[in-house]
């Protein structure tokens, strides 16, 4: 069936493109969720003794480096943006896919982490602190994979020069997920 | 509310008070409302009034009849909380000195009630261990240990006016100070699972003949040597050392 | 596409995959009305137990305590979950918003439509629990673990794993759908149709789904925590394995209480919308609405903890709640007040819509100031988990999700069908439905006062309760229950049999003002045939020097 545009898809009462209004009310609901997620790993962290000893056995290093991947895919994305903007779809294409390569080297990364702690008896049932942390990170991954799916979907519009504004969206979502995990890394792998 | 239900406890006069005191300052304003709802209802029907008459809301000679009502709220509310907040102090935040101690274990579904028995210490020999059935002396005042051995409990004595959760993991302290003699009902109040509705225990309020006269009738092997306190947290009103 | 085209669709393509706003609409509401009526039959199941224990129910047979249990906690879900957000919000969000702001569909058709097809879904997961090993869930509708989470202790492994399941697809539902609302609402506005002239229902509508947003995030996390401890027996909420239970509590009832208010508000909205069409008088002071209504919705986030006085909190964190819970009543009593002041020298005709929509603010009243009794610490320390609170939400809640969406019904079912329904049958609905909800929540309140504890399937092990006085409350409660649903009867003929035979609507048959009455009824596809333009509020009645006592929003002069 092919889908006509209703009007009401074009409309923008308040100067702010609808795609971008309701990017920014999907960040606001996940940020409450990750937000009941975390505090409620605070609270009981701080009422609880022993779990310093717990958060000892993460591993900094994977951490670090994990940041620093997805500190950099968000780079990626922004001259994705840039070069949206400029109409080089080509370039934008190429920067996409460099952000999803940096998904993936993410994701990897953590699946070597993971099979390595699961390996130590280091898994969900041994404690609250790695129920929160298989909860959290795992939680965050799924946010990484969706990106990653819907980035691949829109370079394909972008090549053929379709829907560019969604670079931008897509950027904002995955800033979003970056900023979900600065808050992770410390309170999960630093915190000892 | 003793016209209800019984008092039996010295806070239920204060719990009391604070019902009648919202039913009054509540109530006032809900026939106020609702007189004036009804008397709008009734004098500006159809056939009465044929023509509606034009009024915005929105000027300060219109907005006064909405704003004075809702100051007069506001003040209302204050007493209510002040009350409220003076009487939970003296229930919930404040334990007096104990004359004796119970410990109350909550399971799936009954009610374990340890007595400190006749040397008036728990966790010694001849503490007494009653299912479903406490025995309090009337005009003692009493803390009492609450326990869970699954699920949520609450350990409910409505002549009392008492109710508390019994939360897996924790010890809660609590009191109360029985003030007439008979015996009443205790409920479970939370959800705990499919006979939660026949989660039902007694409480035997006695004056101190009445009680020694049960501690003596019981046999010895009616008093239990299994009151081991677990290693909980124990969680005590007026220090709330569990902030969540 | 134009309206010829349209009629070439399928039907499956025109009304089960549609994208259009008002099919969608219908689809939420008759999948609540659905949900309603099974709501409404468990609660006949259950109260028949409680009034005469240990006999067999008509139609269901021997309520047993297990039975029991799970009739009264899935009541509580479907008739919160699966009634009132879906016709409060969804179905009269969806039908509503784009003909009240002047454009032809929501923002986003295609995740209006994902969000009906999760909602479905979500309901049928539900249903299924009911036919799984061990039956539905049986931990009321707060869940509580460590009962919820563990089998042990509910004895209901699959049901209690369905129920979550259920209840998360649920949220997903309407986080979709709120997103499109909230963005509708900013972004598809008729040309001219200034903050101020949006009709109150859309801002309620609008409002509610932002307090939902706001508050359903920690849930939703502790949902996929309570999951976990269900399937892989991890301890987010054990005490054994260093969680918490009452951890629980908290994320469920910072998002249970605004949802009160996130129902609410919609209602408030339908409310306001009759209110003037039939006292043809303008609404008292639509700012103060507004206001009051963002006002109650920011301060229904921080009162979750009077659910709580008793539940092993720190007791002095009560006190906190106390004052935040009784102050949520200035604004609120703020709204009636300005409700009752609409109809002062109004004109008022009493059409089925008009008295349930009048009917909903004398009950609702009751049903706001016994609240004070709850959320004040001191008393509730008594009232707590007694029948008392279950008499006070159910007139807070009756009046929403049936007296006030049945006052929606009337007052849009010609928009909706075109077609007018019977207002014969209409009183007789109202009052059979007003009088029996009376007969049954007030001996409640009596029962509660007198130390009725819930979730009890017989009385009889409570020598206290188990008085014949007090039994034959329960019975008159439950007699009165029958008599109401039986009184949805003539309610159902007549949806059904208007639906045809009806006298035809016309355009505008209450004289309103709202954009959606400016078109055909039922609206077309696309819903007008040049979208209109908006010049002034939407409650101009009886405006001085005007012949025609209504002033539709898009009449230029």
């Amino acid at each position: 069936m092919s889908f006509p545009q209703p009007i009401a898809t074009n409309r923008s009462a308040t100067g702010i493109p609808t795609g971008k209004l309701a990017v920014w009310w999907v960040i606001g609901s996940e940020i409450v969720i990750f937000g009941g997620l975390l505090v409620s790993y605070i609270m009981l962290r701080l009422f609880h003794s022993g779990w310093d000893a717990e958060a000892a056995h993460t591993n900094t290093w994977f951490g670090a480096i994990n940041t620093f991947v997805l500190l950099t895919s968000s780079l990626f994305v922004v001259l994705a943006h840039q070069a949206a903007e400029a109409g080089e779809e080509k370039k934008a294409f190429r920067l996409i896919w460099l952000t999803i390569g940096g998904g993936a080297i993410f994701l990897i990364n953590k699946a070597i982490e993971w099979s390595g702690e699961i390996s130590h008896g280091l898994v969900m049932t041994k404690s609250v602190f790695w129920s929160f942390y298989y909860t959290a990170c795992g939680l965050h991954a799924l946010h990484v994979i969706a990106g990653m799916v819907i980035m691949a979907i829109i370079s394909f519009d972008v090549l053929k020069k379709q829907h560019m504004n969604r670079v931008e969206l897509i950027g904002i979502y995955w800033h979003f997920v970056d900023i979900v995990w600065i808050f992770l890394f410390p309170m999960l792998y630093i915190a000892k | 509310m003793q016209f209800i239900i019984e008092r039996a406890s010295s806070f239920a006069a204060d719990i009391d008070f604070m019902i009648l005191l919202i039913a009054l300052l509540g109530g006032f304003w809900f026939f106020v409302a609702q007189g004036i709802l009804w008397y709008f209802m009734f004098a500006y029907r159809r056939s009465k009034n044929p023509k509606a008459a034009y009024v915005s809301g929105e000027k300060p000679e219109e907005t006064k009849w909405i704003h004075w009502p809702h100051y007069a709220v506001i003040v209302c509310d204050i007493v209510i909380i002040a009350f409220a907040l003076k009487i939970w102090f003296g229930v919930k935040q404040t334990l007096p000195p104990p004359d004796s101690t119970i410990r109350i274990v909550a399971q799936q579904w009954a009610w374990k009630f340890y007595h400190p028995g006749p040397d008036n210490q728990l966790g010694t020999a001849d503490d007494i261990g009653t299912v479903d059935e406490l025995h309090v002396e009337v005009n003692k005042t009493y803390h009492f240990k609450l326990e869970s051995d699954d699920v949520l409990h609450s350990f409910s004595v409505p002549v009392f006016r008492l109710k508390q959760d019994a939360v897996p993991g924790r010890i809660i302290t609590g009191w109360f100070k029985p003030t007439k003699t008979g015996q009443f009902d205790i409920q479970c109040a939370e959800m705990c699972g499919i006979a939660h509705g026949a989660m039902a225990a007694r409480i035997h309020i006695e004056s101190p003949e009445d009680h020694q006269a049960w501690v003596k009738s019981l046999r010895p092997d009616q008093v239990t040597k299994q009151n081991q306190q677990e290693s909980t947290t124990e969680q005590n009103p007026s220090k709330g050392t569990e902030a969540i | 596409m134009s309206h010829a085209e349209h009629a070439h669709q399928s039907i499956w393509q025109k009304y089960i995959f549609s994208t259009d706003h008002k099919v969608i609409g219908l689809q939420y509401l008759f999948t609540g009305m659905f949900m309603a009526l099974l709501g409404g039959f468990f609660s006949y199941a259950f109260r028949m137990q409680m009034a005469f224990p240990g006999k067999d129910v008509p139609l269901w047979g021997l309520v047993t305590a297990g039975e029991y249990n799970a009739l009264i906690t899935n009541h509580g879900t479907i008739m919160i979950f699966w009634v009132a957000m879906p016709v409060l919000i969804a179905a009269l969000g969806n039908f509503l918003i784009p003909l009240m702001i002047g454009c032809d569909d929501m923002v986003f058709p295609r995740i209006n439509r994902l969000s009906f097809q999760i909602f479905f879904l979500s309901a049928v997961v539900l249903l299924a629990s009911f036919f799984v090993p061990g039956g539905a869930f049986a931990g009321a509708w707060t869940a509580y673990p460590p009962l919820s989470s563990n089998p042990d202790y509910s004895l209901t492994p699959l049901g209690s794993v369905l129920w979550l399941i259920a209840v998360a697809l649920e949220f997903v539902a309407f986080l979709l759908g709120g997103i499109n609302f909230i963005t509708t609402m900013m972004n598809a506005r008729a040309p001219g149709m200034k903050m101020y002239d949006i009709p109150i229902l859309v801002w309620m509508i609008v409002i509610a789904s932002i307090v939902f947003m706001a508050s359903v995030g920690p849930l939703v996390a502790g949902a996929v925590m309570l999951l976990f401890d269900q399937l892989f027996a991890v301890g987010f909420y054990n005490p054994a394995k260093g969680g918490d239970p009452i951890l629980w509590q908290h994320l469920f009832w910072f998002f249970g209480h605004p949802e009160v208010y996130v129902v609410l508000l919609p209602a408030m909205g339908i409310v306001a919308e009759i209110l003037p069409v039939f006292a043809r008088k303008k609404l008292f002071g639509y700012k103060t609405i507004l206001y009051t209504a963002i006002a109650t919705g920011t301060l229904s986030m921080f009162v979750w903890a009077h659910h709580q006085f008793v539940a092993g909190i720190d007791p002095r964190m009560a006190n906190v709640f106390t004052i935040t819970t009784v102050l949520i009543s200035i604004p609120i009593a703020e709204m009636v007040f300005v409700y009752i002041a609409t109809l002062y020298k109004g004109s008022i005709e009493f059409s089925s819509a008009m008295l349930f929509a009048l009917s909903f603010l004398v009950t609702f009243l009751l049903g706001g100031v016994t609240g004070i009794f709850l959320g004040a610490s001191a008393s509730d320390i008594y009232f707590h988990d007694t029948y008392f609170v279950l008499a006070h939400f159910h007139f807070t809640f009756v009046p929403i999700a049936i007296l006030a969406v049945f006052a929606g019904i009337y007052y849009w079912y010609p928009k909706m069908f075109g077609r007018m329904m019977n207002e014969t049958l209409g009183k007789i609905h109202f009052w059979g439905t007003i009088i029996t909800f009376h007969l049954i929540f007030l001996p409640l309140f009596y029962t509660g006062a007198a130390g009725d504890h819930r979730r009890i399937y017989n009385y009889d092990n409570f020598p206290d309760l188990a008085k014949p006085y007090m039994n034959d409350l329960r019975i008159i409660a439950t007699i009165a229950l029958i008599f109401m649903l039986l009184f949805q009867i003539p309610f159902l003929y007549n949806f059904v049999v208007s639906w045809k035979k009806g006298a035809k609507a016309g355009k505008n048959p209450w004289n309103a003002n709202t954009l959606e009455w400016t078109t055909e009824s039922p609206p077309p596809h696309g819903n007008w045939k040049e979208l209109p333009s908006v010049y002034r509020g939407p409650y101009e009645y009886s405006v001085p020097g005007r012949a025609s006592d209504f002033w539709p929003q898009n009449e230029k002069a």
